[in-house]
């Protein structure tokens, strides 16, 4: 080390390590092309190469890895859903978190904090109440907590809001935050490790369909032809799948959140309450980082706009009132594929080649280890998983909907 | 927004319906068909027309928007809606 220093402090030739390899070429053919290098795309890819041997593969990324939606949320990871189906998918994907930087040998800052849910009425006490009991059952830790408990585990909360009173709260002590940018960057850099070519800067523009196949991908840097192709776009899912002339059950919407300059730590657990619209966090580097719902219309523009920013202020002075004069210091929007029952669509689609990976809204950060292993599962050996098969596109044929409204919509 | 009954409005008065589109008659339509036009959606990064309401007199009407730019291009109640007409930007 002291030597290195020494031999290299003012040199100008220190020997980069650069573990991400720069853009190749594109080649003619692939066996996989993965359409979009987010958290998903690149999980995917890094599944199918270490767990199926499958490394041939193109990701196809139109801006730089990582830059949509992995780096725009706020980081939550729990499994406190309400159907079975769910609960066993995000609980599958927070144990593939726990020991995920140790797989990938990269520090992903796993930060297991704890979740506290707020209920201000009898009927969301209730929908906790079941969410807790649903959880437990399934083998997932979770616990009612009353105003006592909720004062002990979290000191600076106003438990006396004006109109809206905290009443109980959902405690899900396992929930989690990671780094995001480091999700993608590790995925990635152990898939690229195994081979497979990660081209940024490639947008995919076009898709050739002949037989019930996609046969070729148009992009800005040429064509390529794949034996699969698959599709984690988020925002952008109805759009690239219109390039296979298909509809998906998916909207488009802007989420915007925001961070205040950092203080002290004071908030371990992260605190959501679905009736003011806000949840909040505390980083490892001390910022409070403040999410909401999405905005009110649909939209491909990550714009922000004062309204949001107002009422997500005003929420959080609500649980936090002495918060008021810190300094919001960064704020963003991501656009996320909002599908009607909350729950991801992923899986075949009516193509015979063409996979889906779409739908993940606001809630598909917790799901990027468990999308890309089980997808990678089902592509490899051609068969749905059971654990994703409530997840698959025609679910919408038979009014077969997989409602997690209630426990996603203003808590991420 | 440009509201067609009560002028310029704040947007926060106003609730997006989302995109127009015909009705398909329930009894001739087969469910598969009924499931789509319930659960699917174009979704489209473009110039779309959609149906809005003005919520304090609850006043509906058509919006023509670019979902890119977050412009809104025209507004006009539905009695003027022309649903064969190209969408111009
Ligand atoms: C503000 C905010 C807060 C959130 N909070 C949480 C949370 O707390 N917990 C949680 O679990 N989830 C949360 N989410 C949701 C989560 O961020 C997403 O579901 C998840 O990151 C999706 O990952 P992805 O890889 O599918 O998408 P992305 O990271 O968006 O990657 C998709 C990529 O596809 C690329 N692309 C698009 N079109 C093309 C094309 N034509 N050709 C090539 N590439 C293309 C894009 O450039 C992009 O990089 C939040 C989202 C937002 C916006």
């Amino acid at each position: 080390m002291v030597l290195a220093l020494l031999k290299y402090g003012l040199s100008r030739r220190y020997p980069v390590r650069e573990e991400i390899p720069r853009t190749p070429d594109l080649k003619n053919h692939y066996d996989v092309v993965i359409i979009g290098g987010g958290g998903h795309g690149v999980s995917l890819a890094y599944h199918l190469a270490t767990k199926h041997g499958i490394t041939n593969i193109a990701i196809l990324e139109k801006g730089y890895l990582g830059g949509g939606n992995t780096a725009r949320n706020t980081t939550v990871i729990r499994s406190n859903y309400i159907t079975s189906q769910s609960i066993k998918f995000y609980a599958a994907s927070m144990r593939l978190y726990e020991s995920l930087a140790n797989e990938l040998d990269y520090n992903l800052m796993y930060s297991r904090r704890g979740q506290l849910t707020l209920s201000h009425s009898d009927g969301v006490s209730r929908a906790l109440r079941l969410r807790a009991d649903s959880g437990t059952f399934l083998g997932e830790r979770n616990e009612i907590l009353d105003r006592q408990q909720i004062k002990e585990l979290v000191p600076s909360l106003n438990l006396d809001i004006e109109g809206r009173p905290i009443l109980k709260g959902l405690w899900h002590p396992d929930a989690a935050t990671a780094r995001h940018d480091a999700v993608a960057w590790g995925y990635a850099i152990r898939a690229c490790d195994r081979g497979v070519e990660l081209h940024q800067k490639t947008q995919v523009t076009g898709l050739t369909v002949d037989r019930n196949k996609v046969t070729e991908v148009q992009t800005n840097r040429g064509n390529v032809s794949a034996g699969a192709v698959v599709q984690c776009v988020a925002g952008h899912s109805s759009v690239v799948a219109a390039m296979a002339g298909l509809r998906l059950p998916i909207r488009s919407f802007p989420l915007q959140a925001m961070v205040t300059h950092p203080v002290k730590p004071f908030l371990n657990p992260m605190v959501s309450s679905t009736a003011l619209h806000c949840y909040i966090s505390q980083s490892a580097r001390g910022e409070l980082v403040i999410g909401g719902g999405s905005d009110p219309y649909e939209l491909y523009n990550t714009r922000s706009t004062l309204d949001m920013k107002e009422s997500l202020a005003a929420s959080a002075l609500e649980m936090f009132p002495f918060i008021g004069d810190l300094k919001i210091l960064r704020q963003w929007a991501g656009i996320t594929d909002m599908t009607p029952d909350y729950s991801p669509v992923m899986g075949r689609s009516p193509l015979d080649n063409y996979w889906l990976d779409a739908g993940w809204g606001t809630w598909g950060f917790k799901s990027t280890p468990a999308s890309g292993f089980y997808l990678a599962q089902a592509m490899a050996e051609d068969r749905v998983p059971e654990m994703i098969q409530p997840f698959r596109l025609d679910r919408f044929d038979t009014f077969d909907l997989v409602n997690e409204m209630g426990a996603t919509a203003a808590s991420h | 927004m440009h509201c067609p009954l009560n002028g310029p409005r704040n947007i926060s008065e106003f609730i997006c319906y989302g995109e127009f589109h015909n009705h398909p008659d329930p009894d001739k339509t087969s469910d598969k068909d009924w499931a789509e036009y319930v659960w699917l959606a174009n979704n489209a990064a473009g110039v779309v027309r959609e149906w809005w309401c003005h919520t304090p007199t609850n006043y509906w009407f058509i919006a023509e928007r670019n979902t890119v730019t977050d412009e809104i291009l025209r507004t006009y109640p539905s009695e003027d809606l022309r649903p064969s007409e190209e969408l111009r930007s």
